[in-house]
């Protein structure tokens, strides 16, 4: 147990629980009522305060330190506007379960609910969007609360946790006594899976004449990836992952059919659709992976689901056999089931199952018409893909390029994909690449945006120059927010409401105001030269913002239309 | 169908908000909810009277489960129980009102516990329907005020929600 015999105050208090979880980064804003703590912070080195130009990018570069390194992310903010900023970034970590602890500076204890300056009700706010929070009203209670909100942020289904500290009680002085171990008697999460339900599982797989897996985000935070990639190979499976699990398994593999949902392959989707036995991993069937519900359970077919939430598990589909478990213990005994029952495999039936995917497969629905008057989005991530030998870091902001970025940069290892799947917040691109960047100062980092995204947090690009972080922004322009007019001609007849973006500034020169190196590619056989440039040692040390001026009629497919069913996809070759 | 789910909690602040927040926020009924400190202090025992498929009751009991505050979480509707409410009831008691509202109470095993000129006010405790069906039997005019708990249930026998 870690204790001090001096007093110290609730600030240093603060910042000596942070060594004692061995936090390397923060990333915050200060502010009024967490001026105590930043005085704490600048008489420390142990962790590196990382200074952002607004709140909501702070919580999304913790987040994505998080989401590519598996560590709990931490973000510092204060009081009011900060906490309020804060909430979008808060809301988008807890829609992808990412452990993250927050810290909110907040008034001082005598002045709560008196309308104080800067003052909101902080806990009240983000309770519906944080996995757990509190507020500390004692300074004798910050090591223990601390403690706490690290254990429950990264264990079980993991998610944020906020941490309210008003500010006298930064001020206050008391004994440092951190916690070896946390108990806490209302949440005690499953781990091991029912051993039972397991053997049922795999008889129904290697049974089934038509297998199907559908792996999820779950797999690449429940670092589950080695034990999914044994299964799906000694058991021979075709396999599809949602927007959140790519790389989960590796995307080049030939069982693999691609990513499935709105905007999946047709092969998987078709997969999907017509298996009948269905291993979901993971995953929580949402709305934009099987689409119509009704549709979907209209065909026959048996479902297993392996999740840590209970309450993921027939929440939206009702599931025959429910493994309640962290998905890495449960794929391990099913591997160790596998090893030592060696079970008999329906093998004439599966290999009938695999000619009937490949015929799938054969329907090349990722092909494009290239171009050589425009340059084509897709063709832009291919390239990426080659300069960069498939090894990048990708993040992405919302909309169309980030469905091309998970369609043509397959990926082949998990938290490498880092991207705002449930709450689709536009505006993450740029500060998740800050996040990843700072975790992994070697790795190429490469941020695919839009001309609409990018300007969300468009003002993190002087952090980037602050810290030196050389990340690269692949910035697909297409004058457009492309998803908005995406579905505005399919589905509201060409009236492009409000999707145009006017008055676009001149990325290269505002790049280049920031500090940083911009270029512009306006012509298809510019794009890989100026990409290997952007890429070169020369540059190594910059980021480059790389403004490509992309077709601006170009659409994601296939595409399942809202409220239809998986089997109804449109495909490019259908127009 | 209507579902009676009793949990014990944490007895902190904003334990109450982040059960009622989620009802709120999923978009499930609540047709009552009671709450209030256990013979241990640090926790509180919270009654929700609710409604919905099984499917949403089912989901209704993981979501509770999952708040951090929440210890436990029993569907009394999984098993036998004992369901009670307590109501007053201010009524007129005017000429024939005050023998009539006597006798009224009296049927429904009520007791008087506050007599004034004008009105008396009456204390009756029973299951949900019972509590409807003294108000319904009584003259809509003669009813001034009422107040009721919400349900509070117990399991029967070995049914034991404890920590």
């Amino acid at each position: 147990m870690e204790q001090s015999s001096k007093q110290l105050t609730g600030a240093e208090i603060l910042i000596r629980c942070l060594h004692e979880e061995k936090v390397k980064f923060v990333f915050g804003y200060p502010g009024g009522a967490v001026l105590n703590i930043y005085d704490a912070i600048f008489q420390q080195n142990k962790f590196k305060h990382v200074l952002v130009r607004h709140e909501q990018a702070a919580i999304h570069a913790a987040d994505a330190y998080s989401r590519s390194t598996g560590e709990v992310g931490v973000a510092l903010v204060t009081s009011g506007p900060g906490a309020t900023n804060a909430v979008t970034g808060i809301a988008t970590a807890y829609m992808d379960s990412v452990p993250l602890v927050i810290i909110s500076g907040q008034v001082p204890t005598y002045a709560i609910g008196e309308d104080a300056f800067q003052e909101c009700d902080t806990v009240g706010i983000t309770r519906p969007c944080v996995k757990h929070n509190f507020l500390v009203k004692d300074v004798k209670d910050i090591a223990a609360t601390m403690k706490k909100a690290f254990y429950v942020a990264a264990s079980g289904r993991p998610g944020p946790v906020l941490v309210d500290i008003p500010k006298d009680v930064t001020a206050h002085l008391g004994l440092f006594e951190y916690p070896n171990t946390v108990q806490l008697r209302s949440y005690n999460p499953v781990t091991k899976g029912h051993l039972g339900q397991i053997k049922k599982a795999l008889k129904l797989l290697t049974e089934a004449k038509r297998p199907m897996v559908y792996s999820g985000g779950g797999v690449v935070l429940g670092d589950a990836s080695a034990h999914l990639i044994k299964l799906i190979q000694s058991l021979g499976l075709p396999i599809t992952s949602t927007l959140m699990g790519l790389g989960g398994y590796p995307s080049t593999d030939k069982q693999f059919l691609g990513m499935l949902g709105m905007h999946g392959t047709y092969e998987a989707n078709m997969a999907m659709q017509e298996c009948d036995v269905l291993l979901a991993v993971g995953a929580r069937f949402d709305d934009r992976v099987i689409g119509n519900t009704e549709h979907f359970l209209s065909r026959p077919r048996t479902i297993i689901h392996i999740d840590i939430d209970p309450s993921s598990i027939s929440k939206r589909v009702k599931i025959d056999v429910p493994i309640v478990g962290d998905v890495k213990s449960v794929l391990s005994d099913m591997n160790e089931i596998i090893a030592t029952e060696k079970p008999a495999q329906n093998t004439a039936a599966l290999k009938d199952w695999f000619q009937q995917i490949e015929q799938w497969r054969s329907k090349n629905c990722l092909s494009y018409a290239q171009s050589t008057e425009f340059i084509k989005p897709q063709y832009v991530i291919q390239k990426l893909y080659e300069v960069t030998k498939g090894d990048a870091y990708i993040t992405s902001d919302v909309g169309q390029h980030q469905m091309w970025a998970a369609q043509y940069y397959p990926f082949d290892k998990p938290r490498r994909w880092i991207n705002s799947g449930g709450l689709g917040t536009m505006g993450v691109g740029l500060p998740y690449a800050m996040g990843v960047q700072l975790a992994h100062p070697e790795a190429q980092v490469a941020c695919i945006t839009g001309e609409a995204s990018i300007q969300m947090c468009i003002q993190e690009l002087s952090t980037c120059k602050q810290f030196h972080l050389p990340i690269k922004v692949i910035t697909l322009n297409n004058r457009y927010m492309g998803m908005v007019r995406q579905w505005q001609e399919f589905f509201y007849g060409n009236r492009y409401s409000e999707s145009y973006m006017e008055a676009l500034p001149d990325f290269v020169k505002l790049a280049e105001a920031y500090g940083h190196v911009g270029i512009r590619v306006e012509n298809p056989a510019d794009v890989e030269d100026a990409l290997k440039e952007a890429f070169s040692p020369k540059l190594k040390e910059r980021l480059v913002f790389m403004d490509f001026m992309t077709d601006q009629k170009e659409n994601v497919f296939p595409m399942i239309p809202n409220g239809k069913g998986l089997s109804e996809m449109i495909l490019a070759e259908d127009l | 169908m209507r579902h009676i789910i009793s949990l014990l909690m944490e007895n902190e602040s904003g334990a109450l908000s982040r059960v009622a927040g989620l009802f709120s926020a999923r978009g499930y009924n609540i047709e009552s909810l009671t709450v209030a400190p256990t013979e241990d202090p640090t926790l509180s025992r919270m009654t929700i009277v609710t409604s919905g498929s099984d499917e949403v009751i089912e989901q209704i009991i993981k979501q509770l489960n999952k708040l951090i505050d929440v210890v436990k979480v029993l569907d009394l509707n999984d098993g036998k129980f004992i369901e009670r409410e307590l109501m007053l009831v201010k009524v007129k008691a005017t000429g024939a009102f005050r023998e009539e509202m006597k006798r009224m109470c009296d049927i429904f095993r009520g007791r008087i516990i506050d007599v004034a000129d004008g009105s008396f006010t009456i204390e009756l405790t029973g299951s949900g329907t019972k509590l409807d069906a003294f108000i319904e039997s009584l003259d809509k005019a003669a009813i001034l005020e009422t107040v009721r708990t919400g349900a509070s249930g117990i399991g029967r026998g070995d049914r034991i929600l404890k920590v």
